[in-house]
């Protein structure tokens, strides 16, 4: 048996983007500790952000790692684009299986990376200022969870630099195109580590949140005070808890056929192909839902402030998100009307799919009544939210089409299908995120996102949107399939795959304006106060950045707006702060991270040693943990 | 109320634990008459012997309920006892459920062998997994007992570990009424 298990020379890089990768990812990290070196920064980065346990800083490292992510999944689509556009008649620049490396790894870094990445950051964020909180429920789960998203994403990327290959199987990895038959190499193994890691780092941040808005709201917030932000997120980790479950488990039976030759997906030895798809889209329907419902809430947040009105129909939002959530469940078939379930069982999900619509259009219409007769002021937190209510509708009308089992024969697997999604995953999350980093960038760093220049950007963005994803659904309708390589040029297609090359420019640019407004920002930041919007909920009510306690005195609410109310009346929040007992910071949940990482590359080389070390490493960072019963320290009152 | 706030997040985990057990009952289920002409459930399983495996748990579960009490009654050395037989039935468990693997791997029936034996093997495998873990973990709360004051951190991990120990009986029971009961008698 070999030492390092399938991992020899030969694996190591050796085509061009993985050297190139391996070249550009090493300069990063020298210069990183280049600079980190020079102004003596190490203790800095360890004790007040490696090892913290406080949501805001957690936040912002999500962030920040949901924009690297974001970073490599647009090159990516760069990359798919360009082929796209030169590969009539020719087999462009790409190799298939590079093309299909690419597209699968684009898919599972934008869903699990960087917008749900965006949005455990802005909920670490938000979610405890808006219920009156010092913390989560349980801190440290928090950066264990945190971690083991990063050390997911860097299992993704791993391939760069320790050499493989990546999953050449889409996103979801339909079997059975990902069992060994058809894919020896390390490839899918990388993706289903990466997935499970990362997705037990959601299911703890899930768990965490919903213990955290359950348990520790402050006194008088009862449920149907709580900001539409904090219900709609508490619908999302709802779903997470239990969709996660089955993402586990079915990677987990994928897993096993791979390396332990069991035949749970093969089409020999009993075993039954179907029950992936039902598997995987049991997890995969509603974590769309995820990606979209904490959007949701940030832009009745958003509309609700900019036009200076309570949101219109309180009641029916939180209905609408509770109905989505009930749904999501009961819809995932529709993600295969075609292989023959038999139209008794497709009408049923094709009925319920479209009921989905019912809450959504009631979410739109309060959204626009909420504008109706306010003092709306367009803000640049409001330019993505209109932009989403359009790319919304239109998205939306394109779901309903295919909700509709005949119809949907006739696009499914189409670049219509293509644009669909990425109108509601770009459309509503994306720009959700950005929406949200915008809103509530004062109110963590204390200084202002650049309004001129985000208002430019979005234009671009917006813009860029619709000239990539119109010609992608003209060229669903026209018969061209999803993960197309390249195609006969008698299709007559290529005007439009260069017309959509020509929207990734334009949202590149938007980009770009993107890093210059930040550097713009950062370079002539001015405090502002704690309400730089007239804000009307609790996060609003302390000073900008807040202290590392979020609230001196933790409030009592009586309304659903406590801190409009509070200025209504001219009251301030109490400044006196009582004792404060908060979690102390530790490496564990990196430690746990590291050697969780340990395992899973092990597993995926098959380093038998290494396995056996990782796992070990984990059960004793996890037994030494739980003898350390002081991880609180108390702050008296002064 | 911050114990109680983990315990109830401990019963969160636990639901999303059930959730995996669940997923792999439903493969069990789809799976189970995929014999691939190689032996069936009728075969293979012993209802007896499967009698024998939960009656060991379920007596296990009823000694850590015991423990429980006696932490209660912050006597230390009942607590220790109770837990140190609940952790030779976890044992006598893992040995018998050992010894049936061994003999059907024996007989030619593996993992390997076909979509019903796959899924039989991880079902009942991650059961048995998951009872390794307990064990553990009720080495560690021994350990604790031995060490620690018995205060209200003390007791709120014990008490995790023992529902955890609980809830482990709740999913063999349905493994023993799905997959041996049915798999033996219908």
């Amino acid at each position: 048996m070999n030492f390092f298990g399938k991992l020899t020379l030969d694996s190591l890089p050796h085509v061009w983007y993985t050297i190139g990768a391996t070249v550009s990812i090493a300069l990063m990290c020298l210069a990183a500790g280049m600079f980190l070196t020079k102004r003596q920064k190490w203790g800095w980065l360890w004790n007040e952000w490696l090892t913290s346990t406080d949501p805001k800083k957690i936040g912002t490292m999500y962030i920040i790692f949901a924009t690297l992510m974001f970073f490599r999944g647009m090159i990516d689509a760069a990359m798919i684009w360009l082929q796209q556009a030169i590969a009539a008649d020719s087999q462009g620049y790409l190799t298939a299986d590079h093309f299909q490396q690419i597209f699968t790894s684009h898919g599972d870094i934008m869903v699990f990376f960087v917008t749900m990445g965006f949005f455990f950051g802005l909920m670490n964020w938000i979610i405890p200022l808006q219920i009156g909180a010092r913390d989560l429920a349980f801190p440290f789960l928090n950066s264990l969870g945190f971690w083991l998203t990063v050390v997911g994403g860097i299992l993704i990327n791993l391939f760069f630099i320790i050499g493989g290959e990546f999953a050449n199987t889409g996103w979801v990895a339909i079997t059975p195109l990902s069992g060994l038959e058809f894919n020896p190499g390390v490839g899918v193994d990388y993706l289903i580590w990466s997935l499970q890691l990362s997705g037990l780092g959601s299911l703890l941040a899930g768990l965490n949140f919903i213990v955290t808005i359950i348990k520790h709201r402050a006194p008088g917030m009862t449920l149907m005070r709580m900001p539409l932000f904090v219900w709609t997120s508490l619908c999302g980790m709802i779903l997470v808890i239990s969709a996660f479950p089955v993402l586990t488990a079915t990677t987990l039976l994928l897993w096993l056929e791979r390396f332990f030759d069991l035949h749970f997906f093969t089409a020999s030895f009993g075993g039954n192909q179907m029950m992936y798809f039902n598997l995987i889209w049991m997890w995969g329907h509603p974590e769309v839902y995820i990606l979209v419902l904490p959007a949701f809430g940030m832009y009745s947040e958003i509309v609700s402030t900019f036009s200076q009105k309570r949101i219109f129909g309180y009641v029916s939002m939180v209905c609408a998100a509770l109905m989505i959530t009930f749904l999501s469940y009961l819809v995932w078939l529709h993600h295969f009307f075609t292989m023959g379930s038999g139209a008794d069982v497709n009408s049923f999900f094709g009925i319920v799919t479209m009921l989905i619509a019912i809450p959504s259009g009631v979410q739109v219409f309060n959204w626009i009544l909420t504008m109706h007769k306010g003092k709306v002021t367009f803000a640049s937190p409001m330019y993505w939210f209109v932009g989403f209510l359009i790319t919304f509708m239109i998205g939306g009308m394109a779901g309903i089409l295919m909700a509709s089992p005949p119809a949907d024969f006739q696009v499914h697997n189409s670049l219509f299908l293509i644009a669909h999604f990425h109108t509601m995953v770009i459309g509503v999350a994306i720009f959700g995120a950005f929406a949200g980093v915008t809103y509530w960038f004062p109110k963590i760093f204390g200084f202002m996102l650049d309004e001129r220049l985000g208002k430019l950007a979005f234009w671009f963005w917006f813009i860029g949107f619709f000239v990539s994803f119109v010609p992608l659904y003209l060229l669903g309708f026209m018969g061209a399939t999803r993960r197309l390589d390249h195609y006969a040029a008698s299709t007559h297609w290529q005007p439009l795959f260069i017309t959509s090359l020509a929207g990734i420019a334009i949202i590149g640019c938007g980009i770009l304006i993107q890093i210059v407004q930040l550097i713009v920002s950062i370079r002539g930041r001015k405090q502002v106060s704690g309400d730089p919007w007239n804000g009307r909920t609790l996060e609003w009510s302390t000073s900008s950045p807040p202290p590392f306690y979020n609230f001196a005195v933790i409030p009592t609410v009586t309304s659903r707006e406590p801190f409009w109310d509070m200025k209504q009346k001219g009251m301030h929040p109490s400044q006196k702060r009582e004792e404060i007992v908060l979690f102390k910071n530790t490496g564990f949940g990196l430690y746990i991270s590291g050697f969780s990482f340990l395992a899973a590359f092990a597993i995926v080389w098959r380093i038998y040693w290494l396995i056996a070390l990782g796992l070990l490493g984990v059960i004793a960072c996890i037994i030494i943990l739980s003898f350390n019963d002081e991880m609180e320290e108390v702050y008296d009152g002064k | 109320m911050e114990n109680e706030t983990k315990v109830f997040g401990f019963w969160i985990y636990l639901m999303t634990d059930l959730i995996i057990f669940a997923v792999l009952f439903a493969t069990f289920i789809v799976l189970h008459n995929n014999t691939f002409g190689g032996p069936s459930g009728r075969d293979l399983f012993s209802l007896r012997f499967a009698l024998a495996e939960t009656l060991l748990l379920l007596t296990s579960s009823f000694t850590c309920t015991l423990a429980m009490l006696d932490i209660h009654r912050e006597k230390k050395k009942g607590a220790i006892f109770w837990l140190l037989v609940t952790f030779v039935l976890g044992v006598a468990f893992l040995v018998l459920e050992w010894i049936e693997f061994s003999e059907f791997i024996h007989e030619g029936a593996t993992w390997q062998r076909s979509g019903f034996l796959s899924s039989y093997f991880t079902l009942v495998g991650t059961h048995g997994l998951h009872i390794s873990t307990g064990l553990l973990w009720m080495l560690v709360a021994l350990f604790r007992i031995g060490l620690r004051p018995l205060l209200a951190p003390s007791i709120s991990k014990i008490f995790r570990m023992a529902l955890f120990w609980h809830f482990l009986d709740f999913v063999w029971i349905f493994i023993f009424t799905v997959v041996y009961g049915m798999g033996t008698l219908l």
